[in-house]
């Protein structure tokens, strides 16, 4: 036994090294900021986000691994690192007015959004099990932070507690799952796995399936399949509108990059039990998601269960895997981070102080009240219902389409009815909006060009996607074959 | 020599009393404890395994694991601390503005 340091290389972690090195300065600078004025630190940050999305474009050229192959530098990682520096982008510009109005603008604030950034990409680069541990608990013990960041309002505090109980617990699943891959094979490098896997060892060792179902759990939880999603609405309903958002689009995305690097390379040889196991939950979660979706009045939860509806989705892709199933993946996490971040967006711009203005029947006659917005929702709705010519749609065609070339017919069938049934609840908004007298009178919204900046950035990429998928299609499908070998 | 599996036993049923914890017990602090308790079974697998293996990767796992642990603790219990001051109890069954 004896324990050697690997190499340190710290050319190829420039980007995250930007990311806490930024969080880090905003920690400081925020001691010198006067109270109300803590708006600098957004541009901060976006600088931040900026320059580390500029230090990755480097790396690009040749995939390669770094500190003894615990970080790999692939076009897989390098596609999601990219993902997740956008998806932090746009929660910051759309935060900052939220962050006002409801008084609760402090610097804590972006530190923590970059640190969960951090974790995310750790997540996606991260070859070694540990490393993708580490990058998780990064991720979620920010969150739990920042879900609870209204400290004065109950409903904050219990969705940050529910978080971090559920969180912690499906983390203890995770671990456990890691120590019996690590019995199984000898390693918690997921290169070597994959090698000890693929050169014919005995597939039938009880610790491996234990391993991988604990990993299925674990990740259950924290993508928020069903039967591990209760946590979900409450934690999305209750934790600021803002954080929502990142949650929703971002959590699930790096919950994914780790999951498919974990089973569709490391545990491919499995794939015939796994893939059983997912089948199934892709038909729960798809199913439970969208019909209780129906039965909800506030917006927020309405797409707390759609975003579990979605993983849902993105499930079928995984059951179908392959080329067509992986790239799929990447091309619908990312339409499904800007359709969410868009709708968010228009949630926030609607709200009122106290988290108020968030239901239903508060967005009648929106549609004639602040036309721009209500039309951007509308978009939003209709790229999550899958209608063309959408992101939304494209993403849902390439997913079912996988699945029917893989030979899941009856999976990809429940999944178009699914989506089906889901434009039931989208398009209710957009009815809500044009087809309903306005209410009593409401306050004014507040505006800010960050705001209409991330709205008009959602939009394109949604319509952009929707309309020419085809370069993004291409990179998505050159991202995921250094995983597929 | 204890075997393996007398060690991997061990680990799973304090495991699972933590799970067990989790799911039936209404104190939040205990709950807490309870997957404290789980994460410490972890612990217990990846140092038999890691004896076992005669790798050293395991051992320095369970440093990792107990690090994190420690961070999840300061953050969890200053959650519940805002939440105490907002609502004086640790009972998760009052713990319920929005429905599970």
């Amino acid at each position: 036994m004896e324990i050697t340091l690997p190499p340190v290389d710290l050319g190829a972690i420039t980007p995250e090294l930007i990311v806490t090195g930024t969080a880090l300065v905003i920690l400081l600078v925020d001691l010198f900021l006067p109270r109300d004025r803590k708006t600098p630190l957004a541009y901060l940050s976006l600088l931040g986000l900026v320059l580390a999305f500029a230090a990755s474009l480097p790396l690009w050229g040749r995939a390669r691994y770094a500190f003894k192959e615990s970080i790999s530098l692939d076009p897989f990682s390098l596609f999601f690192s990219s993902l997740f520096l956008l998806i932090a982008a746009l929660t910051i510009l759309i935060s900052t007015n939220y962050l006002e109005r409801e008084e609760i603008h402090r610097g804590e604030y972006y530190a923590l959004l970059l640190f969960a950034t951090l974790g995310m990409m750790l997540l996606a680069k991260g070859m070694d099990l540990v490393v993708l541990f580490l990058g998780l608990e990064t991720l979620s013990i920010s969150l739990y932070t920042l879900a609870g960041f209204m400290r004065a309002r109950l409903r904050s505090n219990e969705s940050a507690l529910k978080y971090l109980l559920l969180g912690a617990f499906a983390s203890g699943f995770l671990l456990y799952g890691i120590a019996f891959l690590y019995g199984a094979t000898g390693t918690t490098n997921l290169k070597k796995v994959a090698v000890f896997l693929g050169k014919g060892a005995p597939l039938s060792d009880p610790f491996l399936f234990i391993g991988a179902g604990l990993l299925i759990v674990g990740f259950g939880f924290k993508v928020a399949t069903v039967p591990f999603h209760m946590w979900a609405p409450d934690v999305y309903e209750g934790a600021p509108t803002s954080v929502t958002a990142f949650m929703i689009a971002g959590t699930k995305a790096a919950a994914f990059s780790a999951f498919l690097r974990i089973f569709l390379y490391s545990l491919a040889p499995l794939k015939p039990n796994w893939s059983a196991v997912l089948w199934v939950l892709a038909v729960l979660t798809m199913t439970l998601g969208n019909v209780v979706a129906i039965a909800q009045q506030n917006i927020k939860r309405m797409l707390a269960y759609s975003s579990i509806a979605h993983a849902g989705y993105i499930l079928v892709a995984v059951v179908a895997g392959g080329e067509l199933g992986g790239s799929s993946i990447l091309f619908y996490l990312l339409a499904y981070a800007l359709m969410n971040l868009g709708a968010f967006a228009v949630v926030i711009l609607l709200g009122q102080k106290g988290e108020e203005n968030l239901n239903l029947p508060d967005y009648a006659g929106v549609g004639y009240r602040h036309p721009l917005p209500a039309l951007a929702m509308a978009i939003f709705m209709f790229s999550l219902a899958g209608i063309p010519p959408t992101a939304g749609f494209m993403g849902k065609f390439y997913v079912f389409s996988a699945a029917v070339k893989a030979g899941y017919i009856g999976l990809a069938i429940i999944g178009v009815l699914n989506s089906v049934v889901s434009v039931f609840f989208y398009l209710r908004v957009t009815v809500m909006m044009y087809m309903r007298e306005p209410r009593a009178e409401v306050g004014p919204i507040y505006t800010s060009p960050a705001l209409a900046a991330a709205l008009v950035i959602a939009v394109w990429g949604t319509l952009q996607l929707g309309l020419f998928p085809g370069r993004l299609l291409e990179l998505a499908l050159r991202s995921i074959r250094p995983l597929l070998g | 020599m204890v075997p393996l599996s007398a060690y991997l036993i061990l680990s799973a049923f304090l495991f699972a009393t933590g799970v067990v914890g989790v799911a039936t017990r209404r104190n939040v602090l205990i709950i807490f404890m309870s997957i404290e308790l789980m994460l410490n079974a972890v612990n217990l697998a990846f140092v038999a395994f890691s004896r076992f293996l005669h790798s050293m990767d395991g051992q320095i796992i369970v440093l990792f694991v107990m690090t994190v642990a420690a961070a999840e603790v300061a953050v969890g219990l200053a959650i519940i601390i805002a939440l105490f001051r907002n609502k004086e109890t640790v009972d998760v069954a009052e713990i319920n503005l929005m429905k599970w």
